[in-house]
């Protein structure tokens, strides 16, 4: 892992090579992040798009390449996983989910303080979750649980904000509440989301990033059937809502 | 009850009923929402192995079982997170654990009376001097919880979450196993390996109808559990039925009423130490 003063991006992948056991799931993926960006990770079920998350949050190491971050942005990376990767059914209240967030290794032994209570109250704010502070986490909707994980992420004040399907358990309400905070945030901050479902992001996002595997990188507007079969290994239909790119892939 | 405590080996019941009943409702939760109750199982009987052991060298049994205990839950610590196999594992730990208890204990020369005690406790026979290291065992097992919470929290709650908050996920895991196997080792001088298990999940289990808020199921879990131990001795002494057994049947007699009242009452899903995953 390197640091580096004078990065142009805030993170800067390159030659990433990772997989299981002896099998490569990603190979020689080179990938940056800018300041503010948004982008979207898309590409078949097995692809690799939630182990390159991992890599980038450092839970994995990568068998080859690097992962280059700007100064001060490694550890503080916000991340959204997938509700199955955590103990849903945990006795914990929304305020001590969301404020477990400021919770580092370096932090661990001490007592929370005033600073990282102040700021989680105020992402809950941010998240409309303040009603619910004092409740358990076992009684909330998935839009509710989704929201605290957000605020979660953003107690630590991260520069970058990582979402693993952000919009699989969710009802459409809460995600177009889940959308708006994006753009929110996006103002401040960049924003990486892995989805199946890249027709909610339509609007908002700057680059389309397709893994399988391999790494196809595109800004809006470069993208056609070819690129998609090539990525999916088959055919793919694109269909225009009047929004730009919006795939749906043929079973 | 005032003449039941002028005897000291009642004093003495109390006071492992209390420290055990501490143990249980710190380390307890924890058992419960990281789903170790079966790992919890196998250190339990794998203890048996220690007590063997330590009989057969002529050592104190509870040293041999502690020292035990804490290799074999070092040893499954490592294990754990590489191999889906623990499962496996956990349950061969448990039979030759047992195995190799019977198996020094049968090659020590005389009757090992106390081995029976450790089987299937009696909390009446804990000698002032085992009390002396069951504080000790107790402050082992509930200071380094205390000030280690939010890291055990973080692993139970979302060990991948910690892992990318760089916490030490794997030594806070190994931590919490080598406290499971004291906190284990605790209970087996209060009402015996067989059930043990009963005492590190019956409070808890209690405390989670009661409660969906983690430091509170902790505090009613450790309060459940001294009141289980004092009805369970009192129930003991008066109709005369061994201490341990009568332990764990009030605790499950306790349980079921408060889940009954729950029901017919308020309606209530049971929720938090009840079904962990939906």
């Amino acid at each position: 892992m390197q640091r580096d003063n004078d990065m142009e991006h805030l993170i800067e992948i390159r030659d990433l090579t990772f997989g299981y056991g002896r099998t490569a799931v990603v190979e020689d993926i080179s990938l940056d992040i800018a300041d503010k960006d948004y982008i979207l990770l898309i590409g078949p079920n097995g692809g690799g798009k939630t182990t390159l998350l991992k890599l980038i949050l450092g839970i994995l190491k990568p068998w080859n390449g690097t992962i280059a971050f700007q100064k001060d942005i490694a550890g503080q990376i916000g991340y959204v996983p997938q509700f199955s990767s955590f103990n849903r059914n945990f006795p914990i209240t929304v305020s001590e989910m969301a404020l477990s967030g400021c919770i580092s290794g370096r932090n661990y032994l001490k007592r929370y303080s005033r600073e990282e209570r102040r700021r989680t109250d105020m992402m809950l704010e941010k998240v409309n979750l303040s009603d619910k502070r004092n409740e358990s986490i076992i009684d909330l909707s998935g839009g509710q649980l989704q929201r605290v994980l957000i605020a979660r992420s953003l107690v630590s004040e991260p520069a970058i904000l990582l979402l693993d399907e952000p919009t699989a358990s969710i009802d459409i309400t809460s995600q177009s509440t889940l959308l708006n905070l994006l753009d929110e945030l996006n103002q401040e901050i960049a924003i990486v989301v892995v989805t199946h479902d890249p027709t909610a992001f339509s609007l908002s996002y700057r680059h389309l990033a397709c893994l399988n595997k391999n790494l196809y990188f595109h800004g809006r507007g470069k993208l056609d059937a070819a690129v998609l079969e090539n990525i999916y290994g088959c055919p793919v239909e694109l269909i225009g809502h009047g929004v730009p790119h919006t795939i749906v892939q043929k079973h | 009850m005032q003449s039941i405590l002028s005897y000291e080996f009642m004093q003495n019941a109390l006071m492992a009923g209390i420290m055990a009943s501490i143990v249980c409702g710190v380390i307890g939760p924890f058992i419960v929402t990281k789903r170790m109750v079966f790992i919890s199982g196998g250190l339990t009987h794998a203890a048996f192995g220690g007590l063997g052991i330590a009989y057969w060298l002529g050592i104190r049994p509870l040293y041999g079982a502690t020292v035990f205990v804490l290799c074999i839950a070092a040893i499954l610590s490592r294990l754990e997170g590489r191999t889906d196999k623990n499962d496996l594992f956990v349950g061969i730990l448990w039979a030759v654990g047992v195995a190799i208890g019977i198996i020094f204990i049968h090659m020590t020369p005389g009757y090992a009376p106390d081995l029976m005690t450790f089987l299937f406790g009696n909390i009446l026979t804990v000698p002032r001097s085992d009390i002396v290291i069951m504080l000790i065992l107790t402050l082992a097992v509930v200071v380094p919880i205390v000030t280690c919470y939010k890291g055990f929290v973080s692993i139970a709650l979302d060990e991948e979450y910690a892992r990318a908050r760089q916490l030490p996920v794997n030594a806070l895991n190994t931590g919490l196993m080598m406290l499971v196997a004291l906190a284990v080792v605790t209970l087996i001088q209060v009402v015996g390996i067989i059930l043990v298990i009963a005492l590190l999940t019956i409070p808890v289990a209690i405390a989670g109808e009661l409660s969906l808020i983690f430091r509170r199921i902790m505090l009613l879990s450790i309060l459940c559990g001294i009141m289980i131990c004092l009805t369970g001795l009192s129930l003991s002494y008066s109709l005369e039925v061994p201490s341990g057994a009568s332990i764990i049947i009030t605790g499950a007699v306790f349980l079921g009423s408060v889940k009954s009242i729950k029901y017919f009452f308020f309606r209530r899903r049971s929720t938090a130490t009840g079904e962990m995953h939906p």
